[in-house]
């Protein structure tokens, strides 16, 4: 394939993606930005002004880098590891990409854009209702920072929600990962409190969470503090990235968890 | 003679030990109308599956229009456009979308691909279904579907397994006319099929495979005058030995 024959193969399957979750977007869309308002509402709002501040700001304006960052990584993954699942499983339709002459990584990155840009979408309406709630006083290096670590948190889950996808044998192996092992992980990762509020022994477990290092470089785009640098945030991503570039990448080419 | 696919000593075991192919060596001349038959669970779906890049190999070498799938899998899987046994695409999606979109894995731009689409459509008789849900379409438009969708990149091999599985039997001479269209513009065709009669009176060449080895190989009169008895060609013959012939050299699965 030429480079313009892999970017329209690359095109297609994010156009079909984007357009699927545009179709069914009160499965897709609401139900975050629904969660995300009553987080806002009870720890902010209600919480919030009990607790005080925390990193020398608000609590409500402390929480709002995690919330986003929740509503990002959770959709991301949810998205790639559902939709390569239901094409595997339900429709089969991955069937039509399997036989096409689409490389492998064409095939990765078709499929995790799609996640990726759900990502975004639901954590630029998340980031919208929480200027509602209170004030942001962001900066243009900051938004800048932010976008960054927004997109390769969404990077990092579309392809950890892929190798579920394409790992899984069932409903239940979708389901479990996003519940038992995804959601403590990010409530766990300094959502709602900083690590140095922590015992000690906890502090260590909490630096040995992926989801620690996201939210804090995401931290500190928005409020100029964090836990910890945003250069090892970014290390710790960039090694996330890479590592998981290569499991999908053996996956696809071999057929692992695909073919017979 | 050009050679559109090519199997050498092809082998296939599954992963729960079931044996699927045993050694298969196969060669489909380019242009023709190619028939493989076999019981099922004969390694026919194993043979197509490998060939088309949905099933691993245990070993064995294939080519596609001299192009290995191992070495040139791109190029190869470019070649060939594939009807499935089963059903394989999202009931949510619209005929067109689904064909449209097929192309566009080929690289085909949506601005091409559509005009393409909307020609096969019409001539497999979906017009008018075109921008329906998939799932509203009866099983016969399903596997028309499935066969617009394998010729939008127009390939020069064309896989049939099974694809007039379930169909009536007009429809299923409207879709055997428009294949032997298709071969008459150049295109090879595999197929596989339970309709002997059919495919007796189609295909230049013939191969029955057997628990996973062929038995029987080469052009259609060869094989059934060699392994036919000929008593029925003799008095007005209209087909039908191809069933003898398949049932003599595979009753032993039964």
């Amino acid at each position: 394939m030429t480079g313009l024959q892999m970017w329209i193969s690359f095109y297609t399957m994010l156009r079909k993606d984007v357009v699927r979750m545009f179709r069914i977007w009160v499965q897709t869309f609401l139900p975050s930005v629904m969660t995300s308002m009553l987080y806002f509402l009870v720890f902010g709002t209600v919480l919030g002004s009990r607790i005080g501040s925390m990193q020398g700001v608000n609590y409500m304006t402390f929480v709002v880098p995690g919330l986003v960052m929740l509503a990002i990584v959770m959709n991301a993954y949810s998205n790639t590891s559902f939709t390569f699942f239901q094409s595997k499983f339900f429709a089969r339709s991955i069937e039509e990409i399997l036989v096409s002459p689409t490389p492998p990584w064409v095939m990765i990155a078709g499929f995790i854009a799609g996640g990726v840009v759900r990502g975004m979408i639901v954590g630029t309406l998340v980031m919208c209702i929480a200027l509602f709630f209170t004030h942001i006083p962001l900066t243009l290096g900051g938004v800048t920072i932010i976008f960054s670590f927004a997109l390769l948190s969404a990077l990092v889950f579309a392809l950890a929600g892929l190798v579920n996808g394409i790992y899984a044998k069932s409903i239940d192996g979708i389901n479990i990962v996003p519940t038992f092992v995804l959601t403590p992980l990010v409530y766990l990762g300094g959502v709602f409190y900083s690590v140095h509020s922590l015992p000690t022994w906890w502090q260590t477990i909490t630096y040995m969470n992926p989801l620690f290092y996201l939210i804090n470089g995401f931290r500190w785009g928005f409020l100029g503090t964090s836990d910890i640098s945003p250069l090892l945030s970014a290390s710790v991503l960039a090694t996330l990235i890479a590592t998981l570039v290569g499991i999908n990448w053996y996956f696809i080419r071999t057929g692992l968890g695909l073919k017979q | 003679m050009e050679t559109a696919l090519s199997i050498h000593d092809l082998k296939k075991t599954y992963g729960n030990g079931v044996v699927a192919l045993k050694g298969v060596s196969l060669e489909v001349p380019a242009g023709d109308f190619f028939a493989l038959l076999g019981p099922n669970g004969a390694g026919k779906t194993t043979i197509i599956g490998i060939s088309t890049g949905l099933v691993n190999k245990t070993s064995g070498i294939v080519s596609v229009f001299g192009h290995n799938i191992d070495e040139d899998p791109e190029i190869a899987k470019a070649q060939i456009g594939l009807v499935g046994q089963e059903i394989n695409f999202n009931p949510f999606e619209k005929p067109l979308d689904i064909v449209v979109n097929q192309g566009g894995y080929y690289g085909i731009p949506r601005k091409e691909a559509a005009p393409r689409a909307e020609k096969l459509l019409e001539e497999l008789g979906l017009g008018a279904k075109m921008n329906d849900r998939a799932m509203a379409l009866s099983g016969g438009m399903k596997r028309r579907l499935m066969i617009a969708r394998a010729l939008i990149h127009r390939p020069r091999f064309l896989v049939l397994d099974e694809p007039t599985a379930g169909v009536d039997v007009e429809l299923r001479r409207g879709m055997w006319d428009y294949l032997r269209t298709l071969t008459t513009s150049g295109v090879t065709i595999l197929l596989t099929t339970h309709y002997l009669e059919e495919a007796e009176q189609l295909c230049k060449h013939v191969a029955i495979i057997n628990k996973g080895e062929i038995v029987a190989k080469g052009t259609m009169e060869a094989i059934l005058s060699a392994h036919g008895d000929g008593s029925n060609k003799e008095a007005g013959y209209k087909g039908g030995l191809l069933e003898e012939v398949f049932l003599k050299l595979t009753s032993n699965s039964v």
